[in-house]
Protein backbone atom coordinates (compact mmCIF):
# COMPACT_ATOMS: atom_id res chain seq x y z
CA UNK A 1 0.00 0.00 0.00
CA UNK A 2 1.36 3.42 -1.09
CA UNK A 3 2.42 6.00 1.72
CA UNK A 4 0.01 8.37 2.23
CA UNK A 5 1.52 11.75 1.47
CA UNK A 6 1.23 14.54 4.39
CA UNK A 7 -1.35 17.41 3.74
CA UNK A 8 0.43 20.71 3.78
CA UNK A 9 -1.23 22.17 6.99
CA UNK A 10 0.59 18.76 8.57
CA UNK A 11 3.95 19.32 6.51
CA UNK A 12 4.13 22.65 7.59
CA UNK A 13 3.61 22.26 10.98
CA UNK A 14 6.61 19.62 10.79
CA UNK A 15 8.77 22.22 8.88
CA UNK A 16 8.04 24.79 11.17
CA UNK A 17 7.03 23.64 14.65
CA UNK A 18 9.51 23.11 17.75
CA UNK A 19 12.46 25.04 16.06
CA UNK A 20 12.69 27.30 18.70
CA UNK A 21 14.39 26.23 22.28
CA UNK A 22 14.29 28.07 25.50
CA UNK A 23 17.71 29.47 26.27
CA UNK A 24 19.82 28.08 29.05
CA UNK A 25 23.39 30.23 29.22
CA UNK A 26 21.58 33.83 28.82
CA UNK A 27 17.72 34.67 30.37
CA UNK A 28 14.61 34.94 27.24
CA UNK A 29 14.41 38.51 28.90
CA UNK A 30 18.81 39.25 28.05
CA UNK A 31 17.93 37.72 25.02
CA UNK A 32 14.62 38.98 23.68
CA UNK A 33 14.90 42.91 25.74
CA UNK A 34 12.33 44.62 23.30
CA UNK A 35 9.26 42.55 23.37
CA UNK A 36 7.97 43.22 26.96
CA UNK A 37 8.06 47.28 27.32
CA UNK A 38 5.12 48.28 24.95
CA UNK A 39 2.99 46.16 27.47
CA UNK A 40 1.90 43.95 24.81
CA UNK A 41 1.23 40.38 26.99
CA UNK A 42 1.67 37.34 25.21
CA UNK A 43 0.48 34.13 26.85
CA UNK A 44 1.24 31.50 24.25
CA UNK A 45 3.47 32.11 20.94
CA UNK A 46 2.64 28.69 19.61
CA UNK A 47 -0.62 30.16 18.82
CA UNK A 48 0.53 31.56 15.69
CA UNK A 49 -0.92 30.63 12.65
CA UNK A 50 1.09 31.72 9.51
CA UNK A 51 -1.99 30.66 6.88
CA UNK A 52 0.38 30.85 3.92
CA UNK A 53 2.16 27.88 5.33
CA UNK A 54 5.51 28.47 3.21
CA UNK A 55 8.40 26.43 3.79
CA UNK A 56 11.92 28.52 3.07
CA UNK A 57 12.45 26.13 0.34
CA UNK A 58 9.24 26.96 -1.70
CA UNK A 59 10.17 30.32 -0.54
CA UNK A 60 13.38 30.30 -2.39
CA UNK A 61 11.60 27.98 -5.59
CA UNK A 62 8.94 31.12 -5.93
CA UNK A 63 10.93 34.12 -5.47
CA UNK A 64 13.61 32.76 -8.43
CA UNK A 65 11.35 32.25 -10.60
CA UNK A 66 9.76 35.83 -10.35
CA UNK A 67 12.87 37.14 -10.60
CA UNK A 68 13.74 35.59 -13.58
CA UNK A 69 10.68 36.40 -15.41
CA UNK A 70 11.40 40.24 -14.15
CA UNK A 71 14.62 40.25 -15.13
CA UNK A 72 13.25 39.12 -18.92
CA UNK A 73 11.28 41.96 -19.05
CA UNK A 74 13.97 44.18 -17.69
CA UNK A 75 16.21 43.33 -20.66
CA UNK A 76 13.80 43.23 -23.24
CA UNK A 77 12.64 47.06 -22.26
CA UNK A 78 16.32 48.21 -22.05
CA UNK A 79 17.13 46.44 -25.67
CA UNK A 80 14.04 47.68 -27.38
CA UNK A 81 14.39 51.24 -25.82
CA UNK A 82 11.19 51.23 -24.13
CA UNK A 83 11.83 54.29 -22.61
CA UNK A 84 10.82 56.14 -26.14
CA UNK A 85 7.93 54.48 -26.40
CA UNK A 86 5.74 55.60 -22.84
CA UNK A 87 2.85 57.46 -23.21
CA UNK A 88 4.34 61.05 -22.54
CA UNK A 89 7.47 62.01 -21.18
CA UNK A 90 5.95 63.76 -18.46
CA UNK A 91 5.15 60.45 -17.22
CA UNK A 92 8.68 59.85 -15.48
CA UNK A 93 7.94 62.52 -12.95
CA UNK A 94 5.82 59.79 -11.52
CA UNK A 95 8.80 57.32 -11.35
CA UNK A 96 11.18 59.79 -9.60
CA UNK A 97 8.82 60.50 -7.15
CA UNK A 98 8.47 56.86 -6.55
CA UNK A 99 12.12 56.62 -6.86
CA UNK A 100 13.22 59.07 -4.52
CA UNK A 101 10.26 58.87 -2.07
CA UNK A 102 9.31 55.22 -2.26
CA UNK A 103 12.04 52.96 -3.37
CA UNK A 104 14.13 53.96 -0.07
CA UNK A 105 11.13 52.63 2.44
CA UNK A 106 11.43 48.94 0.82
CA UNK A 107 15.21 49.75 1.74
CA UNK A 108 13.79 50.91 5.49
CA UNK A 109 11.23 47.94 5.48
CA UNK A 110 13.77 45.21 4.70
CA UNK A 111 15.69 46.43 8.11
CA UNK A 112 12.85 46.80 10.12
CA UNK A 113 11.25 43.30 9.66
CA UNK A 114 14.81 42.21 10.33
CA UNK A 115 15.21 43.91 12.85
CA UNK A 116 11.32 43.16 14.05
CA UNK A 117 12.18 38.97 13.45
CA UNK A 118 15.62 39.07 15.55
CA UNK A 119 13.40 40.83 18.84
CA UNK A 120 10.09 38.55 18.23
CA UNK A 121 10.02 36.01 20.54
CA UNK A 122 7.93 33.61 18.66
CA UNK A 123 9.01 31.16 15.91
CA UNK A 124 6.03 31.54 13.59
CA UNK A 125 6.54 35.60 13.36
CA UNK A 126 10.18 35.37 13.14
CA UNK A 127 10.08 33.07 10.33
CA UNK A 128 7.43 35.35 8.51
CA UNK A 129 9.73 38.52 9.42
CA UNK A 130 12.30 36.64 7.48
CA UNK A 131 11.02 36.47 4.77
CA UNK A 132 9.11 39.88 4.15
CA UNK A 133 12.58 41.26 5.33
CA UNK A 134 14.23 39.65 1.85
CA UNK A 135 11.13 40.55 0.40
CA UNK A 136 11.63 43.94 0.98
CA UNK A 137 15.19 44.20 -0.10
CA UNK A 138 14.37 42.66 -3.47
CA UNK A 139 11.87 45.66 -3.95
CA UNK A 140 14.21 48.20 -2.94
CA UNK A 141 16.88 46.47 -5.65
CA UNK A 142 14.76 45.72 -8.75
CA UNK A 143 12.93 49.21 -8.08
CA UNK A 144 16.64 50.67 -8.59
CA UNK A 145 17.36 48.61 -11.26
CA UNK A 146 14.40 49.19 -13.30
CA UNK A 147 14.46 52.38 -12.90
CA UNK A 148 17.96 52.81 -14.38
CA UNK A 149 16.89 52.59 -17.59
CA UNK A 150 15.45 55.67 -17.29
CA UNK A 151 18.21 57.16 -15.43
CA UNK A 152 20.07 57.00 -18.46
CA UNK A 153 17.95 59.51 -20.64
CA UNK A 154 15.97 61.31 -18.20
CA UNK A 155 16.98 64.11 -15.18
CA UNK A 156 16.12 63.81 -11.71
CA UNK A 157 17.19 60.33 -10.44
CA UNK A 158 20.39 60.10 -10.11
CA UNK A 159 20.67 61.40 -7.04
CA UNK A 160 17.78 59.82 -5.35
CA UNK A 161 19.32 57.88 -2.14
CA UNK A 162 20.80 61.34 -1.29
CA UNK A 163 18.14 63.47 -1.92
CA UNK A 164 15.84 61.02 -0.01
CA UNK A 165 17.83 61.94 3.64
CA UNK A 166 17.43 65.53 2.75
CA UNK A 167 14.98 67.21 0.60
CA UNK A 168 12.05 68.81 2.04
CA UNK A 169 9.23 66.38 0.75
CA UNK A 170 11.13 63.35 0.89
CA UNK A 171 10.76 64.31 4.70
CA UNK A 172 7.46 62.87 4.36
CA UNK A 173 7.87 59.22 3.82
CA UNK A 174 10.94 59.05 5.35
CA UNK A 175 10.10 60.35 8.56
CA UNK A 176 7.08 57.59 8.46
CA UNK A 177 9.31 54.66 8.43
CA UNK A 178 12.25 56.77 11.11
CA UNK A 179 8.96 56.64 13.19
CA UNK A 180 7.82 52.99 12.85
CA UNK A 181 11.48 51.96 13.02
CA UNK A 182 12.19 53.71 16.03
CA UNK A 183 9.12 52.41 17.86
CA UNK A 184 9.27 48.86 19.39
CA UNK A 185 9.19 45.66 17.54
CA UNK A 186 4.94 45.31 18.06
CA UNK A 187 4.44 48.84 17.21
CA UNK A 188 6.56 47.92 14.09
CA UNK A 189 4.39 45.22 13.02
CA UNK A 190 1.05 46.89 13.20
CA UNK A 191 2.67 50.28 11.94
CA UNK A 192 4.21 48.44 8.80
CA UNK A 193 2.67 44.76 8.89
CA UNK A 194 -1.00 45.92 9.67
CA UNK A 195 -2.07 49.56 8.75
CA UNK A 196 0.87 49.97 6.13
CA UNK A 197 0.72 46.96 4.25
CA UNK A 198 -2.66 45.60 4.64
CA UNK A 199 -4.99 48.50 4.98
CA UNK A 200 -2.94 51.56 2.23
CA UNK A 201 -0.30 49.69 0.16
CA UNK A 202 -2.82 48.50 -2.02
CA UNK A 203 -3.64 52.33 -2.69
CA UNK A 204 -0.07 52.59 -4.17
CA UNK A 205 0.91 49.33 -5.86
CA UNK A 206 -2.70 48.37 -7.67
CA UNK A 207 -3.69 51.63 -9.03
CA UNK A 208 -0.39 52.71 -9.33
CA UNK A 209 1.24 49.84 -11.28
CA UNK A 210 -1.92 49.45 -13.44
CA UNK A 211 -0.92 52.95 -14.49
CA UNK A 212 2.29 52.15 -15.47
CA UNK A 213 0.80 49.39 -17.64
CA UNK A 214 -1.65 51.61 -18.83
CA UNK A 215 1.31 54.32 -19.96
CA UNK A 216 3.54 51.65 -21.65
CA UNK A 217 5.84 51.18 -18.86
CA UNK A 218 6.37 47.69 -19.34
CA UNK A 219 9.28 47.56 -16.99
CA UNK A 220 7.83 49.44 -13.87
CA UNK A 221 4.66 47.74 -14.26
CA UNK A 222 6.69 44.52 -13.92
CA UNK A 223 8.61 45.02 -10.74
CA UNK A 224 5.26 46.78 -9.22
CA UNK A 225 3.26 43.42 -9.84
CA UNK A 226 6.36 41.06 -8.66
CA UNK A 227 6.86 43.59 -5.55
CA UNK A 228 3.00 43.03 -5.24
CA UNK A 229 2.71 39.31 -5.28
CA UNK A 230 5.25 39.43 -1.97
CA UNK A 231 2.52 42.16 -0.75
CA UNK A 232 0.11 39.47 -0.38
CA UNK A 233 1.96 37.39 1.80
CA UNK A 234 2.61 40.73 3.80
CA UNK A 235 -1.38 41.55 4.21
CA UNK A 236 -1.11 38.08 5.79
CA UNK A 237 1.36 39.08 8.04
CA UNK A 238 0.00 42.00 9.01
CA UNK A 239 -3.35 40.61 9.55
CA UNK A 240 -2.27 36.89 11.51
CA UNK A 241 -0.35 40.54 13.52
CA UNK A 242 -3.46 41.92 14.61
CA UNK A 243 -5.26 39.25 15.27
CA UNK A 244 -2.68 37.18 16.97
CA UNK A 245 -2.19 40.08 19.81
CA UNK A 246 -5.82 41.08 20.15
CA UNK A 247 -6.55 37.04 20.87
CA UNK A 248 -3.37 37.11 23.41
CA UNK A 249 -4.70 38.75 25.98
CA UNK A 250 -7.37 41.75 26.71
CA UNK A 251 -5.35 44.13 27.72
CA UNK A 252 -3.46 44.34 24.04
CA UNK A 253 -6.81 46.03 23.05
CA UNK A 254 -6.29 49.42 23.91
CA UNK A 255 -2.93 49.63 22.98
CA UNK A 256 -3.37 48.53 19.63
CA UNK A 257 -6.10 50.66 18.86
CA UNK A 258 -3.99 53.53 19.46
CA UNK A 259 -1.48 52.42 16.77
CA UNK A 260 -3.92 51.29 14.48
CA UNK A 261 -5.29 54.56 14.98
CA UNK A 262 -2.17 56.39 14.63
CA UNK A 263 -0.61 54.18 12.11
CA UNK A 264 -3.64 54.86 9.45
CA UNK A 265 -3.75 58.38 10.19
CA UNK A 266 -0.09 58.84 9.14
CA UNK A 267 -0.59 56.38 6.03
CA UNK A 268 -3.09 58.57 4.90
CA UNK A 269 -1.05 61.66 5.05
CA UNK A 270 1.86 59.86 3.23
CA UNK A 271 -0.75 58.63 0.44
CA UNK A 272 -1.60 62.25 -0.76
CA UNK A 273 1.85 61.79 -3.09
CA UNK A 274 0.42 59.02 -4.46
CA UNK A 275 -3.03 60.31 -4.73
CA UNK A 276 -1.32 63.64 -6.50
CA UNK A 277 0.19 60.81 -8.57
CA UNK A 278 -2.49 59.06 -9.87
CA UNK A 279 -4.84 62.22 -10.15
CA UNK A 280 -1.92 64.67 -11.85
CA UNK A 281 1.04 62.74 -12.78
CA UNK A 282 -0.12 59.70 -14.77
CA UNK A 283 -0.87 61.08 -19.07
CA UNK A 284 -3.54 58.03 -19.65
CA UNK A 285 -5.63 57.35 -16.18
CA UNK A 286 -6.34 54.53 -14.68
CA UNK A 287 -9.10 55.76 -12.27
CA UNK A 288 -8.87 58.54 -9.43
CA UNK A 289 -7.79 58.86 -6.21
CA UNK A 290 -11.33 59.08 -4.83
CA UNK A 291 -12.02 55.71 -7.06
CA UNK A 292 -9.28 53.93 -5.43
CA UNK A 293 -10.08 55.42 -1.74
CA UNK A 294 -13.01 53.95 -2.35
CA UNK A 295 -12.54 50.79 -3.34
CA UNK A 296 -8.94 50.08 -1.17
CA UNK A 297 -10.18 51.89 1.97
CA UNK A 298 -13.98 52.21 2.43
CA UNK A 299 -14.88 49.04 0.89
CA UNK A 300 -12.27 46.55 1.41
CA UNK A 301 -11.27 48.18 5.18
CA UNK A 302 -14.62 48.16 6.04
CA UNK A 303 -15.07 44.62 5.41
CA UNK A 304 -12.15 44.28 7.38
CA UNK A 305 -12.67 46.45 10.62
CA UNK A 306 -15.92 44.89 10.47
CA UNK A 307 -14.67 41.38 11.54
CA UNK A 308 -12.25 42.80 13.47
CA UNK A 309 -15.22 44.48 15.56
CA UNK A 310 -15.53 40.69 17.16
CA UNK A 311 -12.30 41.56 19.01
CA UNK A 312 -13.53 45.08 20.22
CA UNK A 313 -11.40 46.88 17.86
CA UNK A 314 -13.11 49.93 16.08
CA UNK A 315 -11.98 51.11 12.07
CA UNK A 316 -9.37 53.79 12.68
CA UNK A 317 -10.35 57.05 14.29
CA UNK A 318 -10.51 60.34 11.48
CA UNK A 319 -11.07 57.31 8.79
CA UNK A 320 -14.49 59.67 7.98
CA UNK A 321 -11.96 62.94 7.62
CA UNK A 322 -9.78 60.99 5.25
CA UNK A 323 -12.59 59.59 3.64
CA UNK A 324 -13.52 63.26 3.14
CA UNK A 325 -10.32 64.69 2.50
CA UNK A 326 -10.24 62.50 -0.52
CA UNK A 327 -11.63 64.81 -2.71
CA UNK A 328 -9.34 67.33 -2.47
CA UNK A 329 -5.96 66.01 -1.13
CA UNK A 330 -4.62 65.11 -4.64
CA UNK A 331 -5.45 68.80 -5.99
CA UNK A 332 -4.00 70.88 -2.90
CA UNK A 333 -0.93 68.86 -3.11
CA UNK A 334 -0.27 69.33 -7.18
CA UNK A 335 -0.96 72.78 -6.99
CA UNK A 336 1.94 73.27 -3.53
CA UNK A 337 4.29 71.60 -5.59
CA UNK A 338 3.10 73.38 -8.98
CA UNK A 339 4.20 76.38 -6.63
CA UNK A 340 7.82 74.76 -5.58
CA UNK A 341 8.86 73.31 -8.84
CA UNK A 342 12.02 75.19 -8.71
CA UNK A 343 12.77 72.88 -5.33
CA UNK A 344 11.66 69.67 -6.35
CA UNK A 345 13.77 67.04 -8.01
CA UNK A 346 10.87 66.31 -10.85
CA UNK A 347 8.34 68.93 -12.93
CA UNK A 348 5.43 69.75 -12.35
CA UNK A 349 2.70 71.34 -15.67
CA UNK A 350 -0.57 72.96 -15.27
CA UNK A 351 -3.26 70.49 -16.30
CA UNK A 352 -4.51 70.40 -20.06
CA UNK A 353 -8.27 71.50 -20.90
CA UNK A 354 -8.71 67.46 -21.48
CA UNK A 355 -7.35 66.92 -18.10
CA UNK A 356 -9.21 69.35 -16.40
CA UNK A 357 -12.21 67.96 -17.80
CA UNK A 358 -11.39 64.45 -16.35
CA UNK A 359 -11.21 65.77 -13.12
CA UNK A 360 -14.56 67.40 -13.10
CA UNK A 361 -15.65 64.25 -13.89
CA UNK A 362 -13.51 62.51 -11.38
CA UNK A 363 -14.80 65.26 -8.75
CA UNK A 364 -17.53 66.76 -9.19
CA UNK A 365 -18.20 68.18 -5.73
CA UNK A 366 -14.79 69.99 -5.70
CA UNK A 367 -12.94 70.49 -9.07
CA UNK A 368 -15.33 73.18 -10.26
CA UNK A 369 -15.27 74.90 -7.26
CA UNK A 370 -12.51 75.07 -5.82
CA UNK A 371 -9.33 74.22 -7.88
CA UNK A 372 -10.30 74.91 -11.46
CA UNK A 373 -10.19 78.46 -11.55
CA UNK A 374 -6.58 78.63 -9.81
CA UNK A 375 -5.49 76.48 -12.71
CA UNK A 376 -7.15 78.63 -15.40
CA UNK A 377 -5.76 81.53 -13.25
CA UNK A 378 -1.97 80.67 -13.21
CA UNK A 379 -2.18 79.40 -16.85
CA UNK A 380 -3.45 83.00 -17.47
CA UNK A 381 -0.63 84.64 -15.39
CA UNK A 382 2.22 81.79 -17.51
CA UNK A 383 0.69 83.75 -20.37
CA UNK A 384 1.25 87.00 -19.35
CA UNK A 385 4.82 85.99 -18.12
CA UNK A 386 4.31 86.04 -14.40
CA UNK A 387 4.48 82.38 -14.15
CA UNK A 388 3.95 82.16 -9.52
CA UNK A 389 6.33 80.56 -7.63
CA UNK A 390 5.98 80.76 -3.55
CA UNK A 391 9.25 81.89 -2.65
CA UNK A 392 8.66 81.55 1.18
CA UNK A 393 9.57 78.92 2.87
CA UNK A 394 6.06 76.68 4.31
CA UNK A 395 5.51 75.77 7.60
CA UNK A 396 5.75 72.63 8.28
CA UNK A 397 3.21 69.86 10.64
CA UNK A 398 5.35 68.52 13.33
CA UNK A 399 4.07 64.94 12.69
CA UNK A 400 3.57 64.59 9.52
CA UNK A 401 6.14 67.01 8.43
CA UNK A 402 3.74 67.89 5.53
CA UNK A 403 3.70 71.49 4.71
CA UNK A 404 0.20 73.36 6.52
CA UNK A 405 -1.49 72.86 2.64
CA UNK A 406 -4.63 71.19 3.65
CA UNK A 407 -7.95 72.88 4.45
CA UNK A 408 -10.65 72.48 7.41
CA UNK A 409 -12.51 69.56 7.33
CA UNK A 410 -15.68 70.59 5.26
CA UNK A 411 -14.64 74.02 4.54
CA UNK A 412 -11.82 73.95 2.16
CA UNK A 413 -11.43 77.83 1.98
CA UNK A 414 -9.77 77.84 5.00
CA UNK A 415 -5.82 76.47 6.14
CA UNK A 416 -6.23 73.88 9.38
CA UNK A 417 -4.22 74.66 11.53
CA UNK A 418 -3.80 72.91 15.24
CA UNK A 419 -1.29 73.67 17.90
CA UNK A 420 0.09 71.93 21.72
CA UNK A 421 2.31 72.67 23.85
CA UNK A 422 5.05 70.74 25.17
CA UNK A 423 7.52 71.78 27.99
CA UNK A 424 7.29 75.71 27.21
CA UNK A 425 6.94 75.69 22.96
CA UNK A 426 4.34 75.64 20.75
CA UNK A 427 4.28 72.92 18.09
CA UNK A 428 2.04 73.21 14.99
CA UNK A 429 0.04 70.53 13.07
CA UNK A 430 -2.01 70.25 9.48
CA UNK A 431 -4.87 68.06 11.30
CA UNK A 432 -6.32 66.43 14.27
CA UNK A 433 -5.30 63.14 13.53
CA UNK A 434 -1.50 64.55 13.73
CA UNK A 435 -2.13 66.48 16.60
CA UNK A 436 -3.33 63.61 18.76
CA UNK A 437 -0.21 61.66 17.91
CA UNK A 438 1.74 64.16 19.06
CA UNK A 439 0.08 64.34 22.17
CA UNK A 440 0.88 60.60 22.58
CA UNK A 441 3.80 60.85 22.41
CA UNK A 442 5.38 64.02 22.31
CA UNK A 443 8.77 63.31 23.66
CA UNK A 444 9.75 61.33 20.14
CA UNK A 445 8.34 64.11 17.98
CA UNK A 446 10.03 66.86 19.18
CA UNK A 447 13.22 65.37 17.86
CA UNK A 448 11.68 65.74 14.69
CA UNK A 449 14.05 66.66 11.90
CA UNK A 450 11.90 69.09 9.60
CA UNK A 451 13.55 70.33 6.51
CA UNK A 452 12.33 73.86 6.81
CA UNK A 453 13.08 74.06 10.54
CA UNK A 454 17.18 72.72 9.55
CA UNK A 455 17.34 75.41 6.31
CA UNK A 456 16.74 77.93 8.99
CA UNK A 457 19.56 76.53 11.43
CA UNK A 458 21.53 76.44 8.94
CA UNK A 459 22.02 72.98 8.55
CA UNK A 460 21.01 72.76 5.08
CA UNK A 461 23.90 73.69 2.99
CA UNK A 462 24.00 77.44 3.75
CA UNK A 463 20.79 80.44 3.94
CA UNK A 464 19.65 81.45 0.18
CA UNK A 465 17.87 78.60 -2.01
CA UNK A 466 20.83 77.61 -3.94
CA UNK A 467 23.05 76.62 -1.68
CA UNK A 468 19.90 74.43 -0.49
CA UNK A 469 19.34 73.35 -3.95
CA UNK A 470 22.96 72.44 -3.93
CA UNK A 471 22.97 70.69 -0.62
CA UNK A 472 20.00 68.26 -2.31
CA UNK A 473 22.85 67.65 -5.02
CA UNK A 474 20.05 69.20 -7.44
CA UNK A 475 20.97 69.62 -10.92
CA UNK A 476 19.10 73.37 -10.97
CA UNK A 477 17.53 73.74 -14.47
CA UNK A 478 17.43 70.17 -15.57
CA UNK A 479 16.00 68.62 -12.30
CA UNK A 480 13.87 71.58 -11.31
CA UNK A 481 11.28 73.78 -12.90
CA UNK A 482 8.26 73.26 -14.89
CA UNK A 483 8.02 70.66 -17.66
CA UNK A 484 7.44 72.69 -20.37
CA UNK A 485 10.77 73.86 -21.15
CA UNK A 486 12.90 71.31 -19.37
CA UNK A 487 15.68 69.22 -20.91
CA UNK A 488 13.62 66.21 -20.50
CA UNK A 489 10.61 67.62 -22.69
CA UNK A 490 13.04 68.72 -25.29
CA UNK A 491 14.58 64.75 -25.07
CA UNK A 492 11.09 63.44 -25.72
CA UNK A 493 10.11 66.02 -28.35
CA UNK A 494 13.78 64.91 -30.44
CA UNK A 495 12.38 61.04 -29.98
CA UNK A 496 9.13 61.92 -31.00
CA UNK A 497 10.50 63.67 -34.17
CA UNK A 498 12.42 60.80 -34.75
CA UNK A 499 9.76 58.33 -34.48
CA UNK A 500 7.10 60.67 -37.09
CA UNK A 501 10.15 61.03 -39.58
CA UNK A 502 11.10 57.11 -39.56
CA UNK A 503 7.47 56.23 -40.30
CA UNK A 504 7.14 59.24 -43.07
CA UNK B 1 -22.53 45.98 4.34
CA UNK B 2 -21.81 43.15 2.63
CA UNK B 3 -17.80 42.05 3.26
CA UNK B 4 -15.69 41.23 -0.19
CA UNK B 5 -13.59 38.52 -0.05
CA UNK B 6 -11.27 39.23 -3.32
CA UNK B 7 -8.32 38.19 -5.16
CA UNK B 8 -6.26 40.79 -7.96
CA UNK B 9 -4.18 38.56 -10.56
CA UNK B 10 -2.22 39.63 -13.07
CA UNK B 11 -3.68 39.63 -16.36
CA UNK B 12 -1.38 37.18 -18.31
CA UNK B 13 -1.06 33.92 -19.26
CA UNK B 14 -0.27 32.25 -15.96
CA UNK B 15 -2.78 33.47 -14.48
CA UNK B 16 -5.49 32.77 -16.96
CA UNK B 17 -6.55 29.42 -15.97
CA UNK B 18 -6.74 30.47 -12.34
CA UNK B 19 -9.56 33.24 -13.02
CA UNK B 20 -11.20 31.15 -15.39
CA UNK B 21 -11.47 28.82 -12.81
CA UNK B 22 -12.49 31.46 -10.16
CA UNK B 23 -15.30 32.65 -12.71
CA UNK B 24 -16.63 29.24 -13.12
CA UNK B 25 -16.61 28.11 -9.57
CA UNK B 26 -17.78 31.30 -7.71
CA UNK B 27 -21.05 32.46 -8.38
CA UNK B 28 -21.96 36.08 -8.21
CA UNK B 29 -18.53 36.97 -8.75
CA UNK B 30 -17.51 40.55 -10.05
CA UNK B 31 -15.14 41.36 -12.13
CA UNK B 32 -13.22 44.85 -11.82
CA UNK B 33 -10.41 44.93 -15.41
CA UNK B 34 -7.55 47.43 -14.99
CA UNK B 35 -4.90 47.78 -17.17
CA UNK B 36 -2.26 44.64 -16.30
CA UNK B 37 -4.54 43.21 -13.65
CA UNK B 38 -7.73 41.78 -12.57
CA UNK B 39 -9.46 41.88 -9.49
CA UNK B 40 -12.51 39.64 -8.64
CA UNK B 41 -14.65 40.49 -5.88
CA UNK B 42 -17.46 38.16 -4.39
CA UNK B 43 -19.53 38.69 -1.31
CA UNK B 44 -18.20 37.05 1.81
CA UNK B 45 -16.24 34.19 0.33
CA UNK B 46 -14.46 33.56 -2.81
CA UNK B 47 -12.30 30.14 -3.82
CA UNK B 48 -9.61 28.95 -6.28
CA UNK B 49 -9.99 25.21 -6.49
CA UNK B 50 -7.11 22.57 -7.57
CA UNK B 51 -9.18 20.76 -9.81
CA UNK B 52 -10.64 23.35 -11.45
CA UNK B 53 -6.81 24.75 -12.46
CA UNK B 54 -5.96 21.62 -13.47
CA UNK B 55 -8.49 20.52 -15.76
CA UNK B 56 -8.08 24.20 -17.57
CA UNK B 57 -4.28 24.21 -17.41
CA UNK B 58 -3.90 20.54 -18.30
CA UNK B 59 -1.50 19.68 -15.75
CA UNK B 60 -0.91 19.55 -12.25
CA UNK B 61 -1.24 22.66 -10.36
CA UNK B 62 -0.22 23.47 -6.62
CA UNK B 63 -2.30 25.99 -5.55
CA UNK B 64 0.71 27.99 -3.72
CA UNK B 65 1.94 28.32 -6.83
CA UNK B 66 -0.79 31.49 -7.07
CA UNK B 67 2.10 33.53 -5.25
CA UNK B 68 3.77 34.03 -8.77
CA UNK B 69 0.61 35.41 -10.14
CA UNK B 70 -1.24 37.64 -7.02
CA UNK B 71 -1.25 40.72 -6.87
CA UNK B 72 -3.43 41.55 -3.69
CA UNK B 73 -6.06 39.89 -1.58
CA UNK B 74 -8.81 40.58 1.03
CA UNK B 75 -10.15 38.15 3.40
CA UNK B 76 -8.88 35.72 5.85
CA UNK B 77 -6.90 33.14 3.65
CA UNK B 78 -7.50 29.48 4.22
CA UNK B 79 -5.12 27.18 2.00
CA UNK B 80 -4.69 23.84 1.50
CA UNK B 81 -3.98 20.81 -0.86
CA UNK B 82 -6.77 21.34 -2.81
CA UNK B 83 -8.05 25.04 -2.33
CA UNK B 84 -6.99 28.63 -1.99
CA UNK B 85 -10.09 30.32 0.02
CA UNK B 86 -10.15 33.98 1.33
CA UNK B 87 -13.08 35.26 2.96
CA UNK B 88 -14.76 36.47 6.18
CA UNK B 89 -16.71 33.50 7.19
CA UNK B 90 -15.97 32.12 10.94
Amino acid sequence: MAVKKLGLKQRYAHMTRGLDWETTYQPMDKVFPYDKFEGIKIKDWSAWEDPFRLTMDAYWKFQAEKERKLYAVLDAFAQSNGQTKISDGRYVNALKLFLTGVSPLEYQAHRGFAWAGRHLRGVGPRVASQMQSLDELRHFQTQAHTISQYNKYFDGIAEFRHMHDRVWYLSVPKSFFDDARSAGPFEYMIAVGFSFEYVLTNLLFVPFMSGAAYNGDMSTVTFGFSAQSDESRHMTLGIEVIKFLLEQHPDNLPIVQKWVDKWFWRGHKVLGLVGMMMDYMLPKKVMSWREAWDIYFVEAGGSLFQDLARYGLRPPKYSDVATAEADHVSHQIWATFYQYCHAAAFHTWIPDREHMDWLSEKYPTTFDKYYRPRWEMWAEMEKQGKRFYNMALPQLCQTCQVPMLYTEPGNPETICFRHSKFKGDTYHFCSDGCKDVFDGEPEKYVQAWLPVHQIYQGACGGPTVPDVLAYYRMNVGADNMDYVGSPDEKLWMSWQAGAVKAAE
Amino acid sequence: MAQVASLTLLHNDDARPIIEAILADNPGVRVLDMPGCVKLDRDMELVVNRASVEERLGRTWDPQEIHLVLVSMAGNLDEDDDRFLVGWKH
